[in-house]
């Protein structure tokens, strides 16, 4: 039987990545009554599938001015609201001896016409301020990109969105649209954790579901023409760059090297995918192969550098509207507002762009909605800090987990226990994680099983992929939760997601680490045997 | 395939090697007595990668790293932890060497300038006012005695009574005593001569000995350090164009040149490395081969417990030096399960350390007790002062034990020499 959530929202947002939450957040500050649902974790469509960069748009200059002017201009905003999301590493565009030096300067005059800083720098400067660049480059240019861990961000849009009155549903899937004499009244919702289902209504449903969102059209019964575009990333175990670097030619695959947190990420490759396979995504040898190649003469030592694992996410690309064929594919914001377009009220659907660009995309669709409901407060998340990024004095020593936990939550990070001996324990080694993070993040941040933890805290990204800090964030999240064996299914799950990253990438280093896993966990603790189901969510993609 | 420069991977000190098994910190001697200490994954590779990241991830708990490399030896996949967390505390620490610090990593001056005051000096040093201003002015803890200055460095004894007689030998070796043995404890070095020259072995110092320098880095002076380094390798250089080996006394000293400089001062050594030996295993090894031959005194007897320097452990250099005290008939020979004494050179004599230091120490000591033996052996020399301290057994290093055993008359004639 279907139960009924008797709140009646002014707007449901569909998808949980950073575009919905993001949505969410500005709705809610402009004083909606906002529920947002998520069919699995938040951050786990293309939101958690990137390189993690936040592109100044030079990257775009010279092929699509409009997004170019977006990005850099999103980027001045994040540096200021997103503080503890984003690492301010800034970014070379290389020029190779293979390549034209003559795009160079068509690069920084195009640039300079989308507001982007672009210094030409000597190579052998370059080499100076990034040591780990290939040493054959010819040309150099500086350009202010930074990294950005979109996990964060994403939490920290649905926290404040939280803090302004929004509700948040996560593992609860859309599994219709209820439709009334040619208006969205609302949603049906299953939970994917027991099966059960409800309906929630609202004024507005906007469908931000990313490439899904064609889904969601598709139950309202109106087509969006999209083209997922799967791009396949790796990540090296540590930091061999610190600042960005790119090539500086016209994008191709495997051009782009970026530090994020304590590793660093080669990407991306471009493959058109059928719709159905962006629920399980697996990087081919080819593609690893394309990675390595590429991303060696960006910067050679990761030719010998440990590669941790491997993964792919699908790019929503929307073909330009009522363009059947799908030859004029935009990277832009696509905002459709399908009353206008379909004849169909109270539905909007917010697509195309980049992660870079989810605040304008948010602040569009908003205001489209906002339009509809008759408001007219102006958007305000341009200029209001993120919760986390609040500007605040910073004194105190901090060991380092603290400091790391402090890169992770920002100012949040005092919400976290520490001080006693069990808080500061650490569950995860690797990356830093306390017992007092995980309490937090359980309790504050949307946790329901270590998958979860590991999107909010980083447990389980390290080097071990899970081998030493998974058993006791189970441990951690058992006693703080529902009983053993929900755990061991969990840390089943858990070790079958990590491992699915490591297999296209298991050589060296990496596969004997993943032997020692393997041993622990199936021979020493024989989780494979007690482990009794295997849930969906263990799969997602 | 691009893959397969993956298969080589390389990373500085194998920190990317690390299986993150833990056994490392298994092994630590000080994760095994304070929690405050990150122990040696954590503070080695772990911490590396986040100081790749940024260089405030640095954690000045890391001075608590006895560089003992104990987990060095316990790590089954080749990663440099020791070296890992040394070099970290090199490229980042902002903590500035004290005057203690530099009082005690110099060893070589304030021996330069103790010695001809040892009559005086010695017994000042041990006045209970003087170990307090040492203990509250210069932090250098009460409990702690400075070992004894000799009156009479090596150097001048050897100058005066042994080089003349050196040139009559047929082989010969060049001796790098260390400051231990040339300001405070000649008669090591004397010991050392007597059994060379006992089987037939004239001993030359080098043309320029400067203190290893393991006291520098661990007090975070690696400059000077790497400066000194310079001169023993070119001194050494010029020994071994004459055909000399280069033989040491000390566990520590031998480690330090032969390891420490290339990995943590990166000093070009490798073609000093092999030519560098401590000299229980030049002699064991002259022994294997067939080339010389001991006789020991029949009615030496002596109960002997031998305790394993780290140092040692790290080079994998223990059994020749239990293995030649074994070959003296007269000897009751104890093994001591190996573990670290706690001292670790000038860190057990900082007042902050003394405690945490005596803590890792106590199981040898309780051991030592147990086995009453008449001595403890042992290639190091600060563990000597350690275990002295803790224990009030005597301790002597295996070239002394050697020494005062050996039928040197029988010897030489084993030799061919007389």
């Amino acid at each position: 039987m279907t139960k009924e959530n008797n709140n009646h929202y002014d707007v449901i947002v569909i998808g949980g990545g950073i575009t919905g939450a993001g949505t969410a957040r500005d709705c809610a500050m402009r004083g909606l009554k906002v529920l947002l649902v998520e069919r699995h974790d938040l951050s786990t469509g293309a939101t958690g599938r990137n390189h993690g960069l936040m592109h100044s748009g030079a990257r775009y200059a010279v092929t699509d001015h409009e997004s170019a002017t977006e990005c850099i201009r999103e980027n001045m905003i994040l540096r200021k609201i997103a503080r503890h999301c984003v690492e301010e590493t800034d970014g070379l565009f290389i020029t190779l001896p293979e390549d034209d030096l003559k795009f160079q300067s068509l690069f920084v005059q195009k640039c300079g016409e989308a507001g982007i800083s672009a210094e030409i720098i000597d190579p052998q400067l370059a080499k100076v301020m990034e040591p780990a660049v290939n040493p054959n480059l010819i040309g150099a240019v500086k350009v202010p990109d930074a990294s950005v861990d979109p996990f964060r961000l994403t939490m920290a849009n649905v926290l404040d969105a939280q803090l302004h009155g929004a509700e948040t549903l996560i593992y609860h899937e859309v599994i219709d649209v209820l439709i009334e004499q040619n208006r969205v009244i609302g949603v049906k919702l299953r939970n994917n954790h027991n099966g059960e289902t409800i309906n929630a209504y609202a004024s507005v449903t906007i469908n931000a579901a990313g490439i899904w969102g064609t889904l969601i059209a598709k139950m309202a019964g109106v087509k969006i023409n999209m083209f997922p575009a799967k791009g396949s990333l790796l990540i090296f175990g540590h930091r061999v760059n610190h600042m960005v670097i790119n090539r500086c030619r016209k994008p191709a695959n495997a051009d782009i090297l970026v530090p994020d947190d304590a590793v660093c990420v080669i990407g991306t490759t471009s493959d058109r995918v059928p719709i159905e396979t962006c629920d399980d995504m697996r990087v081919t040898p080819e593609e690893v192969e394309v990675l390595l190649a590429e991303g060696m003469k960006l910067a050679p030592s990761l030719g010998t550098t440990r590669i941790l694992r491997a993964y792919a996410g699908v790019r929503p690309l929307v073909a330009s509207d009522d363009d059947p064929s799908g030859r004029s594919i935009s990277r832009g914001i696509v905002t459709l507002d399908h009353e206008k377009r379909d004849g169909l009220a109270g539905f909007i659907t917010i697509t195309g762009g980049k992660m870079m660009t989810y605040r304008l995309m948010a602040e569009e669709v908003t205001n489209l909605a906002c339009e509809k409901l008759g408001l007219t407060k102006k958007c305000e998340t341009a200029t209001t800090p993120l919760p986390g990024s609040e500007p605040k004095e910073e004194t105190k020593k901090y060991s380092f987990s603290q400091k790391a936990a402090q890169g992770r939550h920002g100012t949040l990070n005092e919400s976290v226990d520490r001080g006693d001996v069990s808080s500061d324990a650490l569950v995860c080694e690797c990356e830093g994680v306390s017992v007092g993070e995980v309490r937090y993040a359980v309790t504050k941040l949307h946790v329901h099983n270590l998958i979860n933890l590991r999107r909010r805290t980083r447990v389980g990204m390290g080097t071990c992929q899970g081998e030493l800090c998974a058993c006791r964030a189970a441990g951690v999240m058992c006693s703080d939760d529902k009983g053993a064996q929900k755990a061991i299914n969990d840390l089943s799950g858990f070790m079958n997601e990590r491992w699915k990253g490591m297999q296209p990438v298991a050589w060296g280093d990496n596969l004997a680490e993943a032997q020692l896993t393997a041993k622990i966990y199936q021979g020493l603790l024989g989780v494979d045997r007690l482990a009794n189901e295997r849930r969906v969510e263990y799969y997602e993609i | 395939m691009t893959t397969q420069t993956q298969t080589q991977n390389v990373s500085v000190n194998n920190f990317e090697q690390c299986l993150k098994c833990s056994i490392c910190t298994v092994y630590c001697p000080v994760s095994a007595v304070t929690p405050l200490y990150p122990g040696p994954k954590q503070a080695g590779p772990d911490g590396e990668r986040y100081r790749l990241k940024n260089k405030e991830f640095f954690d000045e708990a890391l001075k608590m790293c006895l560089n003992c490399k104990r987990c060095e030896v316990a790590c089954p996949n080749d990663v440099h932890i020791g070296d890992i967390i040394q070099a970290a505390r090199i490229k980042y620490s902002t903590h500035k060497p004290s005057l203690r610090d530099m009082m005690l990593a110099n060893t070589d001056f304030v021996g330069t300038m103790a010695s001809p005051f040892a009559p005086i000096a010695n017994p000042i040093l041990k006045l209970k006012p003087m170990k307090a201003v040492l203990h509250g002015v210069m932090k250098i803890d009460k409990h702690r005695t400075f070992p004894d200055y000799s009156s009479r460095k090596f150097e001048s004894w050897f100058k005066k009574e042994a080089a003349p007689t050196q040139d009559q030998y047929s082989k010969h070796v060049s001796y790098f005593h260390g400051c231990y043995v040339n300001y405070n404890y000649p008669q090591l070095g004397k010991d050392f001569v007597k059994v060379m020259n006992a089987v037939g072995y004239g001993v030359h110092l080098l043309e320029k000995e400067k203190c290893c320098g393991v006291a520098l880095i661990a007090n975070g002076m690696p400059k000077q350090a790497k400066r000194q380094g310079k001169v023993n390798m070119n001194s050494m250089r010029k020994a071994i164009a004459q055909g000399h080996p280069i033989l040491t006394t000390s566990s520590t000293c031998t480690f330090t040149m032969r390891d420490e400089y290339d990995h943590l001062l990166g000093i070009d050594n490798h073609d000093v490395r092999d030519s560098l030996s401590l000299a229980t295993r030049f002699l064991f090894q002259l022994i294997e081969k067939g080339e010389i031959k001991l006789a020991f005194n029949e009615d030496y007897h002596k109960r002997v417990a031998y305790h394993s320097a780290c140092h040692m452990e790290r080079m994998g250099w223990v059994p020749y030096s239990t293995r030649m005290l074994r070959m003296i008939p007269g000897i009751d020979f104890v093994m001591l399960e190996s573990q670290c004494c706690g001292i670790s050179g000038t860190y057990g004599f900082k007042k902050e350390n003394y405690e945490r230091s005596q803590a890792i120490g106590k199981g040898l000591f309780d051991q030592i007790d147990e086995v009453n033996p008449d001595c403890v052996a042992t290639d190091c020399e600060t563990c000597k002062w350690q275990v002295e301290m803790s224990t009030g057994v005597p301790v002597m290093n295996p070239i002394s034990i050697i020494a005062e055993a050996l039928d040197v008359e029988t010897t030489r004639k084993l030799n061919n020499l007389d």
